[in-house]
């Protein structure tokens, strides 16, 4: 029990510990969640009608931000995989980290949830014996117990990890018994949540667009370009501000993957593609309209093209060896445009354009309010802040810098401090 | 406790008692007071705002359809109390559940219809919808083209791929497609705003939920707030909806409407002869529909949409009963299922003439 407060407060103290331009992310992300929590307030106070959803387009940029969070949260896998499948003794280090980054962005996706949802007051209703869950029948309550399986699973596997190398036991022989199903277990959650965040779409037989069987090829693989692409920013900026040691073979394995996500998913948009549009029947209606617009509404046209245009030539660019070891320059340029393409891929291709026409052939534009997009970033700064802080404790745990006064000492990597 | 007893009660207490003594009848006092109170709010005008006991207890009420009958009772009574209050008139709230051996069903002339709104505007009135910014309607009346306007001459020559110096290919798509004509949401007009009606170029076809046999909207519902009575119709439980509004997302007829914020009803407008699953005022946040007006068909009347229909367009009925309307429409009428192909199996039949 002493170990844990003392891990709490040490873990704690570290975190907060940092460089002028340290404190200036934080208090860059503390500024949207201060104004976000008066949008939040706004919100939860006068209905979601301050969004700009509609009884046309009804699911609103909280949903594709939370499918895009799912992405994140399971593409963290990849990290974690490697290490323990295929014994990448580089990548076994790192694990902590993919678990981290999964733990916080399922976190931050329950949290668009509950924006999402009218009365988040009435969340319990959902909870077995107390409410009633429609299982299983309702594809959203598979949906609500895999993230929060998901989020214990990454729970118990972060802060088991790290109190055990703060207490200095952390000894690859003598790992708990229930730890490596944890892990294991952990791992195959990760595309899990993901395929069934794609059922929950694609359960909706009248959106022609979600009702595809690539629906779930096509998130694991922006899953896997998107999610490693954050990893690689991460791992970038960790080892140039921290005494953290990530080699390139590390930074070269997540290149390679989002690299060949990309491809599959540009096999998965092809074949999409073609099916609709070929014999170009009602249910290519969505797509039509996403790519050429309809009778003059075309807030979504140049979306459509740059996340193409932005997806295939991040491909092609990741072909090439040269980019993939510009660790400086063209990396993290690339990634960084993944990152965005697939999140503007998630409101502006995914949901809203899908939701016209309507079951009675209404075309709506879907236009993001102020309010809304505050809130977006308001969810968005907790996660990166949740996430940064949680990261910077790591490290210090990773390099040895945060220890217990009884743990054995250790040669400290670097003679640097903090970032 | 009455207010006599706390009375003797005092007196019997004179100066010379410890403070102790005091404060305990000061708890006694007020602790009687807590139970006077809502005795004498039984009467609609001093209850101004609805307690706050009863707020929290509508917070924690479960799932009506699981509910004992006298957490039923209870929860009708603190709605009654509640809408009375904030309307300032008798609000009764009905439980009554639908007859046996009865399928609701409904039946509509779109060849009769003439698209002139009066069930849409009585469905408004009767079930206590948000009436403006926004006014919430339950049934959407579409206006179609007719095939008449679809084709035109000039567009004879017209075509593709058109000849050209790369060769004749002969014409794959003729000048006249992309025109629909006859049944079709596509090229449907669902906010036409016309002084006189029908428009001899168009025909009108309302829809409102169809009350599928099969609804996908129970089915996707995580918190079985919505579901299917016995007698066919579905229905919300708005003190159950979590508004996540997967069931608005599986229905194929955009036939759920969300209250994006607070309903704005009148209390001079609002109707006061309400059902639990029905009518009765919403609040934000919750996914409401048609019921086939519960409030009255539960009591063998007819749907305020039917009685308001000046052309009897509108049939409604048990499909149980060989007599009824229905029934009779189903047996004599060229008779439709709209998007039959979802496989949802509508008790809402459209028919022609």
């Amino acid at each position: 029990m002493n170990m844990a407060l003392s891990f709490v407060k040490d873990f704690t103290l570290y975190a907060f510990k940092g460089g002028r331009m340290y404190y200036a992310w934080l208090l860059f992300l503390a500024f949207f969640i201060l104004v976000g929590s008066y949008t939040a307030y706004i919100q939860f106070t006068e209905g979601l009608i301050v969004t700009g959803a509609t009884d046309q387009v009804t699911m609103e940029s909280f949903f594709a931000n939370f499918v895009f969070t799912a992405h994140i949260a399971a593409a963290a896998v990849l990290v974690v995989a490697p290490g323990y499948f295929y014994h990448r003794k580089d990548l076994k280090e790192l694990a902590v980290i993919g678990e981290i980054i999964a733990m916080v962005f399922v976190a931050t996706g329950i949290t668009f949830v509950l924006f999402h949802m009218g009365r988040p007051d009435r969340t319990w209703h959902i909870i077995p014996l107390i409410g009633y869950m429609n299982f299983p029948n309702s594809m959203l309550s598979f949906d609500t117990i895999v993230l929060n399986v998901y989020l214990l699973l990454n729970m118990i596997g972060v802060s088991y990890i790290l109190i055990k190398k703060y207490a200095g036991t952390f000894h690859e022989k003598q790992l708990a018994i229930w730890f490596k199903p944890i892990v294991f277990m952990a791992i195959a959650w990760g595309p899990l949540i993901h395929i069934v965040t794609a059922f929950v779409l694609g359960s909706n037989a009248r959106v022609g667009m979600w009702a595809t069987a690539v629906l779930p090829f096509a998130f694991l693989s922006m899953a896997g370009a998107s999610g490693p692409a954050l990893v690689v920013l991460i791992f970038l900026l960790l080892r140039k501000f921290t005494d953290l040691e990530i080699g390139n073979p590390a930074i070269d394995l997540m290149a390679t993957i989002i690299a060949w996500s990309l491809g599959i998913l540009t096999l998965v948009f092809a074949s999409e593609f073609f099916t609709l549009l070929y014999p170009s029947t009602e249910h290519a209606a969505s797509l039509v309209y996403n790519m050429f617009g309809h009778k003059g509404l075309n807030h979504y046209v140049p979306f459509f093209w740059v996340t193409i245009i932005a997806l295939l030539s991040s491909f092609i660019a990741l072909l090439f060896r040269r980019v993939r070891h510009s660790y400086d320059r063209w990396l993290p340029l690339v990634c960084f445009v993944v990152f965005f393409a697939v999140l503007i891929e998630k409101p502006m291709i995914l949901i809203f354009p899908s939701f016209s026409p309507s079951p009675l052939g209404e075309y709506t534009e879907y236009h993001v309010t102020l309010i809304e997009f505050f809130n977006v970033l308001f969810v968005w700064a907790i996660g990166f802040m949740s996430l940064t802080l949680m990261l910077k404790g790591a490290v210090g745990i990773l390099t040895g810098q945060v220890r217990h006064h009884s743990a054995p000492a250790v040669s400290p990597s670097g003679t640097q401090g903090g970032i | 406790m009455s207010e006599e007893k706390i009375g003797e009660l005092k007196e019997a207490n004179d100066v010379q008692q410890g403070r102790r003594e005091f404060l305990k009848n000061v708890c006694v006092s007020s602790a009687a007071a807590l139970v006077a109170a809502p005795a004498s709010a039984g009467t609609v005008a001093e209850a101004s705002n609805p307690d706050a006991d009863v707020t929290v207890a509508e917070f924690f009420q479960g799932n009506f359809v699981l509910m004992s009958d006298e957490e039923k009772k209870q929860a009708i009574a603190r709605l009654e109390k509640r809408y009375s209050a904030q309307y300032k008139k008798k609000t009764t709230v009905s439980d009554t559940a639908a007859p046996d051996d009865v399928l609701f069903g409904y039946a509509l002339d779109i060849s009769k219809c003439i698209g002139c709104r009066r069930c849409v505007h009585a469905c408004v009135k009767e079930n206590n919808q948000s009436r403006n910014n926004p006014e919430v309607q339950w049934i959407q009346v579409m206006k179609m083209p007719k095939g008449n306007i679809a084709f035109t001459a000039e567009n004879l020559d017209k075509g593709y791929p058109e000849k050209s110096e790369f060769g004749d290919f002969g014409v794959q798509v003729g000048g006249n497609a992309y025109r629909t004509a006859g049944l079709s949401t596509e090229d449907a007009q669902n906010y036409y705003n016309d002084e006189l009606v029908p428009d001899q170029d168009f025909f009108y076809m309302p829809v409102q939920c169809q009350q599928c046999e099969k609804p996908p909207c129970v089915k996707a519902c995580p918190v079985r707030a919505t579901f299917r009575d016995h007698a066919g119709v579905v229905l919300i439980d708005y003190n159950w909806c979590i508004g996540c509004r997967m069931c608005q997302l599986a229905c194929p007829y955009h036939a759920r409407r969300f209250n994006w914020a607070e309903p704005k009803l009148p209390a001079e407008e609002m109707n006061p002869k309400t059902h639990y699953f029905g009518n009765r005022p919403r609040m934000k946040g919750v996914m409401e529909k048609c019921t086939f007006c519960v409030q009255r068909t539960r009591e063998g009347r007819d749907p305020a949409c039917l009685e308001a229909c000046p052309v009897g367009a509108r049939k409604f009925g048990n499909l149980l009963d060989p007599e009824s309307d229905v029934r009779r429409v189903l047996s004599t009428k060229r008779v439709f299922r709209f998007k039959e192909e979802y496989g949802t199996y509508p008790k809402f039949f459209y028919y022609i003439g």
